[in-house]
């Protein structure tokens, strides 16, 4: 919305401050001015205003005035629109309000014999052509005009009917089934019974509220008028608005709540305004009132306000006398309300409220207006005093310690969209048909909540390589979500994603694609900060539909730690890498972390280091390809030998010369005893009960 | 290598000592300096320090057995100082390793560029979350966190939202599918604001409360350089006996130069939010130009940050429905909530709030 300082100097002309001044002062009272443009001399300024929505009564120059002047301390004439005396009639216009849960007041005034033309300059107080020329508000009619100029002037929609077309009197009724009008946009709309529309004895004139009919509306040839000026409740017309998907100047007003006392006032800027062209009025003005409406809007009780209460809220002011009785009357009775002292007391009021602030309903009200005229930066800065202890997230330092891990190995952390496509989700949800659908998406890629973090790392990955950032190393800890549409679950979650080469390459070295185990060996490091009796990793047949779809069948595992399944991970299924048109093996996994979390961290304990020469041996194996190294493993750790600390594959070949069916392990062996150095015999005997284990896991001694 | 003998020693006089030991200083010196790998050095050890042959030795056997008594002390002293700038001479000789020639052969080109492992980067949006956090863990609140699928009880009506309120329509909300049938406060969606944290840990403890609360939220915004429908908050509660609007500006006024220096200034002025009554939107004065003007601040000096207030009695109401110690006649408090992607913008001079979900290897790595 903009004001002219034009006009506003016009309702207050001894306004101390200059444009700039005034819109700084208005700001800090909440009167927001986002933008002050100059006009040109003798212009003013024009505001840019962004004022918030429980503030509607200052959307128009005459409540911003009323701003001004509480700020500044001036009196604010009132409006004045004298009207000439009315011709007599015997046939008072009819209106009737049928649906008064919805319509408080309905004012109407007749005029005839008026002339439409183009606007002017009518009298001092109604320059609606200059008003209009520097606010770019477009001129339609004189008698169009003068309902917008009302609307600018002082906040209340009014409307001007061609008296001729309307049949008998007004209803303000529901709109009944079947029923159609045409609206002042040309849209020929179907009625639902819930609308609140104002028609005449004979159809639907206009949706009440929100927008003019077609077929009433005032064309040069009109020479009799009918001016509406009414209240209409506000969820009445946030829901006829709605449901025809309209938002007008009128709509905003009336959802957000209109003074219900400026029915008469506005239609006298309107009538007085047409008028000035030419005709008369006849008859008084019709105004018709539901006293239920009025109760809750100009008849409201006053309220209890305690100068206690708003110290007790308030606070320290940088000023020592502070926010004193004489404050809060002066404050209160500027924005318009009215104070009578409570049982004699100087500091306690019973307020009664301003018909045009629907916003002020109770004493915390009453407060906020106090302090927002008396301006925010009056306050001290005070510090309150230290509450109870301060408590961490339980899994704080758990997803710290995941973090870091992962930092450290070189991973840069990611966030991606919570949403993914159906198909995506059925790709990689761990949970099959627990998928959760959005009602109102942004998009078809994004219509459900991700089940998984692996759609959105795949994105990322696919979105760096497509970029021609062919070394990719991203993980992401989000939240995933299953369930129904009755009851959604949230779960923390862990994924990572690997392209390209290895970092250490550098121009002495050969680059390395990143593989498996280079992602296996991440997991371990993230698994190896927590403390779990087990951690073992396998995978199943391709054909168990145990495998998650998403994963190369034969390059990926599912990882468990203490027999629970904690993730997967390896590498991205090759049909997946074509649909996304990645050449290069990705590596992708995740990790459940809500189980993880569930693992104590692992504490760090000191051990003694022996100080005796720790032996090696190495043993060069041949397998059947059939045999894993996890058997040669745990062959060795069954022997349970103290002295046996460390064993390791150093080397792992696939030589032609062994055929098809074997292949070679090199395998290195540490002894090291903490109290002696390790005499021959010994470590005969363990190279003895190494090489029996490893026989009878499969394996065999090279020659 | 030398293989003169020693001389007798005739004079035993300190002039005629000291010139007998210059003299085989100076031929310890001169053998030393001509030695070249450890062979030689072996031999120069054994020719001067050698327990039978050495030159030290024979020195001792025959110069201090000849010595008379009175002579003997400072003889002593000088073949002690003989010895240790022998064994000097040796140390040197051995420290001094392979030769010039032998090293140069082994020369790298010290200007490639290092081997540098990939160092992973936190997130820009973590990182400014956790910066925020523990400048309020500072001040004595705790860490509170809260689902990202609400219901529209706690993400609207318990934040005095009421059903069908115009307020609603500035936080377009995401909803999940299938709600029409369901009575409007069940009504799942995804929150548009970390404020409903507010109302479930009120619920879950009495007063005193101070909490802050992280989180992503969502709305069903167009995206733009500015505005995404994934973004981040910190929201802050704190309900007590005697929390005032001053005590909101100064915990306010303390976080922000906290986070942005303390050179910064604050200010309130009204604003309007359905939870909190006083509300307020809170400035900074503008971090690149310290307030004088320029074009992040489009020239006012001053860069809104974060919104705030005195939590509603109306709030305070649907609290005391489960924690009647919520009583808004006893006690009062404040909430406040800053929009976590602004903030990092502002940090990091980003200029896409997109960047933050894009993943971009490129943009990530600048946060190392």
């Amino acid at each position: 919305m903009n004001i002219l300082t034009k006009w506003l100097r016009a309702y207050l002309p001894e306004l101390p401050a200059d444009d700039a001044q005034l819109a700084e002062d208005l700001t800090l009272r909440g009167i927001a001015v986002e933008g002050v443009y100059d006009l040109g001399p003798g212009n003013g300024s024009l505001y840019e205003m962004d004022i918030t929505t429980n503030r509607v009564d200052a959307m128009n120059h005459y409540g911003v005035a009323r701003e001004a002047a509480a700020i500044y301390g001036l009196a604010l004439p009132p409006l004045a629109f004298p009207l000439p005396e009315p011709r007599a009639t015997t046939s008072p216009f009819s209106v009737r309000i049928e649906a008064d849960d919805a319509c408080g007041r309905f004012t109407a005034r007749v005029l005839r014999g008026v002339r439409i033309s183009d606007s002017r300059d009518w009298f001092s107080g109604a320059e609606v052509s200059t008003y209009f020329a520097l606010l770019e508000q477009k001129c339609i009619s004189s008698a169009v005009d003068a309902t917008n100029f009302a609307w600018l002037a002082m906040g209340q929609p009014t409307h001007a009917f061609d008296l001729d077309k309307i049949e008998g009197g007004i209803v303000v009724r529901r709109a009944l089934k079947g029923e159609k009008l045409k609206t002042l946009d040309g849209v020929e709309r179907s009625l639902d019974p819930e609308d609140l529309v104002v028609a005449d004895h004979a159809k639907a004139l206009a949706l009440a509220g929100v927008m003019g009919g077609w077929d009433t509306m005032i064309t040069p040839a009109t020479t009799n008028v009918l001016v509406e000026a009414a209240w209409f409740d506000p969820m009445a017309v946030r829901r006829t608005a709605r449901r025809h998907g309209l938002h007008t100047d009128a709509s905003h007003r009336f959802e957000r709540g209109a003074d219900f006392n400026a029915a008469p006032l506005a239609s006298a800027i309107v009538s007085s305004i047409i008028l000035a062209n030419g005709g008369h009025i006849e008859g008084d003005l019709v105004d018709v009132q539901a006293a239920s409406a009025h109760a809750r809007t100009a008849g409201r009780q006053p309220i209890a306000l305690a100068l206690s209460e708003v110290h007790r809220l308030l606070g320290a002011t940088v000023d020592k006398e502070g926010i004193t009785a004489a404050t809060v009357e002066h404050v209160l009775t500027a924005l318009g309300c009215g104070l009578a002292p409570q049982q004699g007391s100087a500091s306690a009021w019973l307020v009664t409220l301003p018909s045009w602030r629907l916003d002020i309903e109770r004493e915390i009200d009453l407060i906020e207006e106090v302090a927002r005229v008396y301006g925010y930066n009056g306050f001290r800065n005070t510090l309150p005093s230290f509450g109870e202890g301060v408590r961490a997230l339980p899994w704080a330092e758990s997803e710290s310690v995941v973090r870091r891990t992962l930092l450290a190995a070189g991973f840069h952390e990611a966030i991606a969209s919570t949403f993914c496509s159906t198909a995506e989700a059925a790709l990689t949800a761990p949970q099959p048909g627990q998928i959760v659908p959005l009602g109102n998406p942004l998009s078809e890629e994004a219509g459900v909540l991700r089940p998984s973090l692996v759609p959105g790392m795949l994105a990322m990955i696919a979105g760096n390589l497509h970029r021609d950032v062919s070394d990719v190393r991203l993980f992401e800890l989000g939240t995933v979500f299953s369930g129904s549409t009755e009851k959604v679950e949230e779960r923390p979650a862990l994924a990572f994603g690997a392209a390209g080469s290895l970092p250490e390459q550098g121009p002495l070295h050969a680059p390395r694609l990143i593989e498996f185990h280079d992602i296996k060996g991440v997991v371990e490091q993230v698994l190896a900060r927590f403390q779990m009796r087990s951690v073992y990793f396998d995978r199943f047949p391709a054909d168990s539909g145990l495998m998650p779809a998403w994963l190369h069948p034969y390059r990926a595992a599912r990882v468990a730690a203490d027999g629970l399944t904690v993730g997967w991970f390896g590498q991205l299924h090759p049909a997946e890498a074509a649909a996304r048109k990645l050449k290069d093996p990705v590596l992708v996994g995740e990790i459940y972390v809500d189980r993880l979390y569930k693992f104590a961290q692992r504490k760090p304990a000191a051990r003694e280091i022996s100080r005796f020469q720790p032996v090696r041996r190495d043993f060069s194996l041949i397998l059947d390809k059939t045999i894993a190294w996890e058997k040669i493993d745990q062959a060795l750790a069954g022997l349970r030998i103290p002295e046996l600390v460390d064993w390791r594959v150093r080397e792992v070949f696939h030589d032609a010369k062994l055929g098809d069916r074997d292949y070679s392990l090199l395998m290195g062996t540490t002894f090291q005893a903490p109290d002696r150095t390790l005499r021959e015999e010994e470590l005969r005997s363990f190279q003895e009960q190494v090489v029996e284990a490893v026989g009878k896991a499969g394996a065999r001694l090279r020659s | 290598m030398m293989t003169d003998t020693i001389p007798n020693l005739t004079a035993f006089d300190e002039a005629a000592l000291d010139q007998a030991f210059a003299a085989l200083a100076r031929q310890a010196q001169d053998a030393a300096a001509a030695l070249n790998g450890e062979a030689d050095a072996e031999a120069f050890r054994l020719d001067w320090l050698g327990r039978k042959q050495g030159r030290l030795n024979d020195v001792s056997g025959r110069w201090l057995k000849a010595a008379p008594p009175e002579a003997k002390k400072a003889l002593g002293l000088r073949f002690n100082a003989l010895k240790a700038e022998v064994e000097r001479l040796l140390d040197a000789a051995l420290g001094a390793g392979p030769s010039d020639a032998a090293l140069a052969a082994e020369a790298i080109d010290i200007t490639l560029p290092g081997t540098r492992r990939l160092t992973g980067a936190e997130h820009p949006i973590t990182r400014t979350l956790n910066e925020i956090v523990s400048v309020f863990a500072a001040l004595g609140y705790s860490v509170g966190v809260g689902p990202e699928v609400e219901t529209d009880y706690y993400n609207f009506e318990s934040m005095n939202f009421p059903p069908g309120h115009p307020a609603r329509d500035t936080q377009d909300t995401l909803v999940v599918a299938a709600q029409d049938r369901r009575p409007l406060r069940d009504r799942l969606l995804l929150r548009t604001h970390t404020s409903p944290v507010q109302m479930r840990t009120m619920e879950m403890q009495p007063p005193p409360v101070r909490i802050v609360i992280p989180g992503k939220v969502h709305r069903n915004d167009a995206q733009d350089a500015t505005h995404s429908p994934i973004f981040h908050q910190v929201e802050g509660l704190c309900v007590d006996t005697n929390i005032t609007f001053s005590d909101l500006k100064g915990t306010l006024d303390h976080a922000m130069k906290a986070l942005f220096g303390s050179a910064v200034k604050t200010r309130f002025f009204p604003s309007f939010f359905p939870f909190t009554e006083p509300s307020a939107d809170v400035q900074i004065s503008c971090i690149f130009c310290g307030g004088k003007g320029c074009r992040k601040c489009k020239n006012s000096g001053w860069i809104e940050l974060l919104g705030c207030g005195m939590v509603d009695p109306a709030v305070f109401a649907f609290a005391a429905e489960k924690q009647p110690a919520y009583d808004p006649k006893k006690i009062s408090g404040f909430a406040f909530g800053m929009g976590v992607e602004r903030i990092a913008m502002m940090k990091y001079g980003i200029s896409e709030i997109g960047s933050f979900y894009a993943g971009d290897m490129r943009f990530l790595g600048q946060f190392v």
